[in-house]
C-alpha cells in the first residue's frame, strides 16, 4: 500500500508504472528434460505416445462393438446395466488415453523454451482517437441528429414505445385466475369425506384404531380432472389417532377432533415438504427437509426448526354412516406464507 | 475428584446394569437347559403356554412386569398380540440391551420354538393380532406394492428402503433382506415409535403388495449401478467431493508440472 504513492505515469488503461519498477531478471536458464538430452529417450517417449493413441483407437472401436455384443434387450433393465456400464467406461478410456497422450507430447516432446507475449496497450494512438472524434461529428452533420430535432424526438419516442406490448405478453404468463383465492382455499367442504391415499375409499371412525397414521385425501378428488394434482398437493392431510388424555385440547378447537382422532395439513409450513414422519410415542412430527418439528398432542405447534406456524387442523367430526367428514375448508391457508397472506 | 471413582460406582444405573447381566446369564442358562421344547403348532398347547410364561417371568418381567402389566421400565404388554412378541424378540430387539433412543436390532436372543411359547402366553392375556396367513406373506403385486410403500412408508424409511433419520437418535431402520413376517409384524403392530397400519387401513393384500416391492428390490439390486447405500445427496455428494474432485485435482497438479 505504501508503494502506491510512488507512481509516477498513468499510461492508458489500468496500467500503472511504478517508478521502483523491478528490474526483469530475465529466464532462469532453460531446464533440459531427460528428452531434450537423450534421443534415446525421447524416441522411447514417441513410442509411448503412439501407444496411447492407438489404445484409444481400439477403445473407440471396442466401445462400437461392444454396443452389439451386450445390447439393450427391452424389459430387461440388467441389459441397460451391463451395456451403459461397459460402453461408457470403453468411451472414458479411450478419451482418457487420447487426452494423456496429447499432453504428455506437449510436455515431453514438444519444445521447452519459456516464451513471453507482451500485451498490446489498451489506450489508441493520436491520431486513432482524432479520426474516432472525426467521424461521430460527421455522423452527426450527415444525419442532422442535433439538428433535425422533431426528427430526433420522434424516433426516440418510437423506441420507447416498442416494448409496450411485451409488457402484456409477460402478464399473460401469470395464472389467469387470482392465485391468491387459490392459494387460500382447498378442495375440502362441509361433509366431504376423508378418503385414503391413493384408493380414495372413505374412512370409518372405528377403522382408526390408536396409534394409526392414515394418509389421506378427500373423497371427491378424482373429480378434479385436470388440476387434480395441484388440489391434492393443497388438500394432503395426515389422520392420526391418538389416546384422548394425550391431546390438549385448546376451547375454540374442542369440537374439531373426534374421540383422540385429529386430522392436520400435511403441507410444511415452512416452504411446503410433505410432513409425515410420525412418531406414535413422542407424537412428534418431522419435517424431513429442514427438520422442523410438531407436537400433535400440543395442536401442531413448532418445537423446533425453521417453520413459522403450526401446521392447520381440519376440523372433522363423523356422518351418520359412521365415516369420517370435514367439518370444513381449512380455516386458514396451508403450506408456506406468501405475499398476501394476512395472519 | 478423587472421590468420583467411588461415586460412579454408585451410580442407579450400575445396579440395573448389573441385574440385567443377571438376567442375561441366568435367562441364557434356562435357553440352554430348555432347548427341545414343544413342537411350533398354530394351536398353543397349555404346555407351550406355561413354557411361554415361565420364559417371560425370567426374561421379560423386570421391566414388563411378572403379568406383562407393565411397570416404570416397559409397557404393559396385555393385548399387543403373538405378532408383536413375534416382532420385537424375533428381530432381537427385546430384550433391550440398555436404554437408548430406540431398541435396536441384534442377533436373536431365543430359539424359535420359545419365542413361540412367549407369544402364545402373551397372546392368551388378551386378544391382539396374531400371525398373519402364510398367503400374505409371498405373491404380490410389487408396482401397486410400491405405490403404497411411496404413500404410506417411503418418508421416514426412504423411497429405496434404505431407513432414514428420526427426531433425537431415533431413525427408521432399513428395510432391506427382512423376513416377510417381520415386515408384516411391523405394519400391523406399529413398534415403538413407527404408527400402526391396521388391517382397515392397508388390507392384508395390500400389506403382501407392499412385501412383494421390499423384495423386488432385495433380489434385483440397484440397475443404476452403484448405489452407495440409497441414501439420496450425502452419500453422493460425498462421493462427488472426494473422488470426482480429487480426480480434477490430481489431473491438474500433473497438467501443470514440468516435465522432467
Ligand atoms: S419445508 Fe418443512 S422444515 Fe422446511
Amino acid at each position: 500500500m505504501a508503494k502506491s504513492d510512488k507512481s509516477v505515469a498513468v499510461r492508458g488503461g489500468s496500467a500503472v508504472e511504478r517508478a521502483d519498477r523491478v528490474e526483469n531478471p530475465g529466464f532462469e536458464p532453460e531446464h533440459k528434460r531427460i528428452h531434450d538430452v537423450n534421443p534415446e529417450k525421447a524416441a522411447g517417449a514417441e513410442r509411448g505416445i503412439s501407444i496411447l493413441f492407438l489404445l484409444s483407437a481400439i477403445l473407440s472401436v471396442t466401445a462400437f462393438a461392444l454396443n452389439f455384443l451386450f445390447p439393450i434387450v427391452p424389459g430387461d433393465l440388467w441389459s441397460v446395466r451391463l451395456n451403459t456400464l461397459l460402453v461408457g467406461v470403453a468411451i472414458a478410456a479411450g478419451l482418457l488415453t487420447l487426452g494423456v497422450g496429447t499432453v504428455h507430447w506437449a510436455k515431453a516432446l514438444m519444445h521447452g523454451h519459456e516464451l513471453v507475449e507482451e500485451r498490446h496497450e489498451t489506450r489508441g494512438d493520436e491520431p486513432t482517437r482524432k479520426r474516432a472524434i472525426e467521424i461521430f461529428q460527421e455522423a452527426n452533420k450527415e444525419s442532422g441528429w442535433t439538428r433535425r430535432r422533431l426528427l430526433r424526438n420522434s424516433l426516440i419516442t418510437a423506441l420507447v414505445a416498442f416494448p409496450i406490448p411485451a409488457i402484456a405478453l409477460f402478464r399473460d404468463l401469470a395464472p389467469a385466475a387470482d392465485p391468491v383465492k387459490a392459494l387460500k382455499h382447498t378442495a375440502w367442504k362441509a361433509g366431504t369425506r376423508l378418503a385414503r391415499d391413493p384408493s380414495g375409499t372413505p374412512i370409518k371412525a372405528s377403522e382408526v384404531t390408536i396409534g394409526s397414521a392414515f394418509h389421506v385425501i378427500p373423497e371427491d378428488l378424482h373429480n378434479y380432472e385436470e388440476t387434480f394434482l395441484n388440489e391434492k398437493a393443497k388438500s394432503a392431510v395426515l389422520l392420526m389417532r391418538l389416546p384422548v388424555e394425550e391431546l390438549n385440547i385448546s376451547e375454540e378447537r374442542k369440537d374439531w377432533s373426534y374421540d383422540g382422532i385429529v386430522a392436520y395439513s400435511k403441507i410444511c409450513t415452512h416452504v411446503g415438504c410433505p410432513v409425515a414422519l410420525y412418531e406414535q410415542q413422542t407424537h412428534h412430527l418431522l419435517c424431513p427437509c429442514h427438520q422442523s418439528q410438531f407436537d400433535v398432542s400440543n395442536e401442531c405447534a413448532v418445537i423446533f426448526g425453521p417453520a413459522a406456524r403450526p401446521l392447520p387442523q381440519l376440523p372433522i367430526t363423523v356422518d351418520a354412516e359412521g365415516y369420517l367428514v370435514a367439518q370444513s375448508d381449512f380455516l386458514e391457508p396451508v403450506g408456506p406464507s406468501f405475499w398476501e397472506r394476512t395472519q | 475428584m478423587a472421590t468420583s471413582p467411588r461415586r460412579g460406582r454408585r451410580h442407579p444405573l450400575a445396579s440395573i446394569a448389573l441385574l440385567l447381566v443377571g438376567l442375561f446369564a441366568s435367562g441364557g442358562a434356562y435357553a440352554l437347559f430348555t432347548g427341545a421344547a414343544t413342537a411350533a403348532d398354530n394351536v398353543p398347547s397349555a404346555a407351550q403356554v406355561e413354557n411361554g410364561k415361565a420364559l417371560f417371568a425370567a426374561n421379560c418381567a423386570s421391566c414388563h412386569g411378572l403379568n406383562a402389566e407393565g411397570t416404570k421400565a416397559g409397557p404393559s404388554l396385555v393385548g399387543v398380540g403373538a405378532l408383536a412378541v413375534e416382532f420385537q424378540v424375533g428381530t432381537g430387539r427385546m430384550p433391550m440391551a440398555g436404554s437408548g433412543p430406540q431398541a435396536e436390532k441384534k442377533p436373536v436372543q431365543f430359539a424359535q420354538d420359545e419365542i413361540d411359547a412367549m407369544a402364545a402366553w402373551v397372546a392368551s392375556l388378551a386378544p391382539g393380532p396374531g400371525m398373519p396367513d402364510a398367503e400374505y406373506l409371498s405373491g404380490g403385486d410389487a408396482s401397486n406394492g410400491a405405490e403404497l410403500f411411496r404413500i404410506n412408508c417411503a418418508m421416514c424409511h426412504n423411497v429405496a428402503g434404505a431407513g432414514g433419520a428420526l427426531t433425537e437418535g431415533k431413525f427408521a431402520p432399513n428395510l432391506h433382506n427382512i423376513d416377510p413376517v417381520h415386515i408384516y409384524a411391523a405394519m400391523v403392530t406399529g413398534p415403538q415409535n413407527m404408527p400402526v397400519f391396521s388391517d382397515m387401513n392397508i388390507t392384508p393384500e395390500e400389506k403382501r403388495d407392499i412385501i412383494a416391492y421390499l423384495k423386488f428390490m432385495d433380489e434385483n439390486g440397484s440397475v443404476g449401478g452403484l448405489d452407495l447405500g440409497a441414501l439420496g445427496p450425502v452419500s453422493e455428494g460425498l462421493f462427488v467431493w472426494i473422488f470426482a474432485l480429487g480426480g480434477l485435482v490430481a489431473i491438474t497438479i500433473w497438467l501443470t508440472a514440468k516435465s522432467n
